[in-house]
């Protein structure tokens, strides 16, 4: 008979029309501006509305979630900072929309140059967010943050960033990817490690 | 490489000595065959050897040498590797016989390669500009045409770095040094384009007169290129009697912006984002198309863990755009959101997958030339078990109870925009489109790449070629991408997932390699030219939206005009992949 299909169709309307509220009983309370309401209905085994109130409530980002680039600065005991990036360049190689510029330092007694640059620009319109820069970094230098909510009222004069604009500090990065920092953290420990072992024989 | 074309076939050096030549050129493969015979050779190529397939043409322009090549790809539907034969002409006087009386799949590719590198095809029944626009000036694929903002031949850009001079492309002057005018070109007294060639390829079709045969006037309407319920910024000109369509032709290239020249001053590297941004709603199947044709320049595989996270990137990347594409479809067909609500919300947590593996939902960026860029993170094997196990299943059924036995689904999509399987091959579709018209051709079946060949999985085939079937296939292949996904994972092994070191400057040797992969909307071909460089020669997609679409005139012919946008919804296009 013509319309059977079209009546099943909608049980399936209504079912889910249904489960929304019924999820909403389930999840009373706890379902709507609370993490774990936002982890369930971003999970497999959730029913009824995935909406997402934004910008009242925000899904967490997962660690590898890349946008825009920062450049990693470490603090010393003195307050001074030292940007690990050494100006070799390989990010703005890499860089498929050559959005990257760097100034490479020189030293005005030798002329020649000090490995850490004295400019470092990226405009961030035309940067694609592909995560190379921080992919092929061999210094852990520059690395890609998670802060999306960019939007400024111009353009011109706001985004293209300095280094100061992109530096973040070291506890920055390790709050934002934990699991990386720390495999990155013991590689270099290892590293140091062979590297102080070497030595040890030549003494 | 490429080392699935057939090099041992000697019938063509046999039979035509005079001439085809074998491409001796290091790192090529194929045959080279001259302009004057090259109808001869392929007739004989179509009709006694059985390549009745047509996949790729396109062109190289060899500035050094003085040659304009154009490269055409053959296959053969029942499977089995290809045939590569190219043409090589003086490259100031380029025309070469077309194709399109043998194989009218031809048709919109040739009219690309004419676009795009100044080929001329003699005898092509409409060979007009298809991405560009009639006024532009030249033929940007070649070699020595430059671009606004040309800075350099290839990227990276000496300016980046050590001097890092910065500097914003807006603020220089586009209206300066950086446009040629041709000779003789006053911009005040320029006259656009009034779209006159366009109609009178349209009008073509008006003396011939009606179904009644009474001479009869006909009305065109322009659909688009605005046209909500298009899929994106494309136009369709159609001639109508009464309602029903007589004529039809796409127009395309709004959203144009020469991904294959931005692609040849790219790095082999730096080309893999950009293939995210071809066809948008399934970025990892661009991935892997471009990952093959260039690990096959390189001569490298990944290793099994990897292979095994692209089928399984892949297939899911399959789900998640037939969900998009039933989603839209029944959009086109009226029923306003709803289904495609539904589908997203699967979509979404595939996303989720992407996202927490790749860093990004969409622009993925996931493929390494020997690997993929990262292993998976914590808790994310758990999130694709609990999708493919479980979820997936039922809401490929949900989907199934829906929307398929519905009258209207059945009314709109029975029987209209009918492609016979000896036209979807003619018309070089692929796909879901070629499959729906009851050609079981799947390359992951016909000519299988990376580990397709251990999975056990069926090509999904249905036999009326409307828009109903191809509805159909579409939620048939996402079963079979579940089958596909869940063997995988149950095999996935553990182990590296990148062959050697990870290298932002990979050697490519010289040669040219096609490779082509089943992507969700059809054959997804990339064909890439090294001159052992960092930079690519020559690097063409074949992209599936724009070859599928070639058969749309076909399709709506003789159909109601509020039909051609169910018929367009059900070739699934995205216009990233079909303008570049």
């Amino acid at each position: 008979m013509d319309g059977i299909g079209i009546i099943k169709g909608l049980g399936v309307t209504l079912r889910r029309f249904i489960a929304t509220y019924v999820d909403d009983i389930k999840w009373l309370g706890r379902r709507y501006y609370k993490e774990e309401g936002i982890q369930h209905r971003s999970s497999a085994d959730t029913d009824g509305i995935f909406t997402v109130q934004y910008p009242e409530e925000k899904i967490p980002v997962p660690e590898e979630f890349r946008f825009i680039p920062f450049l990693v600065y470490e603090e010393k005991d003195d307050g001074s900072v030292f940007y690990r990036c050494t100006s070799c360049g390989i990010c703005a190689k890499v860089c498929p929309t050559q959005c990257i510029w760097i100034v490479r330092t020189t030293d005005p007694r030798t002329g020649r140059p000090v490995p850490e640059p004295a400019e470092f620009y990226i405009d961030v319109d035309i940067c694609m967010n592909c995560g190379f820069c921080a992919e092929y970094c061999p210094f852990d230098a520059i690395k890609m943050d998670h802060d999306y909510e960019l939007a400024v009222y111009d353009r011109h004069a706001n985004n293209i960033y300095d280094k100061k604009k992109l530096g973040k500090p070291v506890s920055y990065y390790a709050s934002i990817r934990p699991t990386n920092y720390k495999r990155e953290e013991e590689l270099r420990a290892e590293a140091e490690a062979l590297k102080a072992a070497k030595k040890t024989p030549a003494n | 490489m490429s080392a699935q074309v057939v090099t041992e076939n000697v019938d063509l050096l046999e039979k035509f000595p005079q001439s085809v030549k074998q491409d001796d050129r290091a790192g090529y493969a194929g045959y080279i065959v001259s302009a004057d015979h090259l109808l001869e050779v392929v007739r004989f190529i179509r009709d006694d050897m059985g390549f009745d397939y047509l996949a790729s043409i396109t062109g190289v322009d060899y500035l050094p040498n003085g040659l304009m090549e154009a490269v055409y790809h053959f296959y053969k539907t029942s499977g089995g590797p290809g045939l590569v034969i190219k043409t090589q002409v003086d490259r100031e006087q380029a025309a070469i016989p077309s194709l399109v009386s043998l194989y009218p799949g031809a048709d919109f590719q040739e009219r690309e390669a004419w676009d795009l590198l100044g080929i001329r095809f003699d005898g092509h029944p409409d060979l007009r500009r298809i991405l560009m626009w009639e006024g532009f000036a030249g033929h940007p694929l070649r070699k020595d045409w430059h671009e606004p903002y040309y800075e350099e031949e290839g990227k990276p850009y000496k300016s980046r770095w050590p001097e890092g001079k910065v500097y914003r492309r807006e603020d220089k002057n586009p209206f300066h040094k950086n446009v040629d005018y041709p000779a003789g070109f006053d911009p005040d007294k320029w006259v656009p384009d009034d779209d006159s060639t366009l109609y009178a390829s349209v009008n073509k079709i008006s003396s011939a007169g009606g179904e009644s045969g009474i001479k009869t006037d006909y009305v065109i309407v322009n659909m688009g290129p605005q046209h909500p319920s298009t899929h994106g910024v494309f136009r369709m000109v159609v001639a109508l009697e009464g309602e029903t369509i007589r004529a039809l032709k796409p127009v395309m290239g709004y959203l144009h912006r020469n991904h294959e020249k931005i692609g040849e001053r790219n790095t082999f590297l730096q080309n893999m984002p950009f293939t995210d941004r071809l066809d948008y709603l399934s970025s990892m199947s661009n991935n892997f198309g471009y990952a093959l044709a260039v690990e096959k320049l390189m001569g490298i595989k990944p290793p099994e863990r990897a292979e095994y996270l692209r089928v399984i990137m892949a297939e899911f990347t399959r789900i998640s755009n037939h969900l998009f594409a039933i989603g839209s479809l029944l959009n086109d067909m009226g029923a306003y959101f709803t289904p495609m609500l539904y589908a997203i919300e699967e979509r979404e947590l595939i996303l989720d997958i992407f996202e927490a593996t790749a860093g990004s939902r969409i622009m993925c960026n996931y493929f390494r030339f020997g690997g993929v860029a990262r292993d998976l993170p914590e808790g994310v094997e758990e999130k694709m078990r609990d999708l493919a196990f479980k979820r997936l299943p039922r809401k490929i059924d949900e989907l199934d109870l829906y929307l398929t036995n519905n009258e209207i689904v059945k009314a709109r999509g029975e029987g209209v925009g009918v492609l016979t399987p000896e036209q979807a091959i003619a018309y070089s579709a692929s796909g879901p489109v070629l499959r729906a018209s009851g050609v079981p051709y799947d390359i992951r079946r016909a000519d299988p790449y990376s580990i397709y060949d251990r999975f056990d999985f069926d090509v999904a085939v249905r036999y009326h070629g409307d828009v109903y079937d191809r509805y159909l296939i579409r939620v048939d292949e996402m079963r079979q991408s579940v089958r596909i996904i869940q063997q995988a994972l149950n095999g996935l092994p553990k182990g590296p997932i990148q062959e050697g070191k990870p290298q932002y400057l990979v050697r490519v040797p010289a040669g040219e390699a096609y490779g082509r992969v089943e992507a969700p909307k059809g054959e997804l071909g990339f064909y890439v030219v090294s001159n052992g460089k960092a930079n690519p020669w020559r690097y063409h997609v074949r992209a599936p939206s724009f070859v599928n679409i070639t058969a749309l005139e076909t399709m709506a012919k003789g159909n109601k005009v509020a039909d051609t946008v169910a018929i367009l919804g059900s070739i699934d296009i995205v216009l990233g992949e079909l303008d570049r």
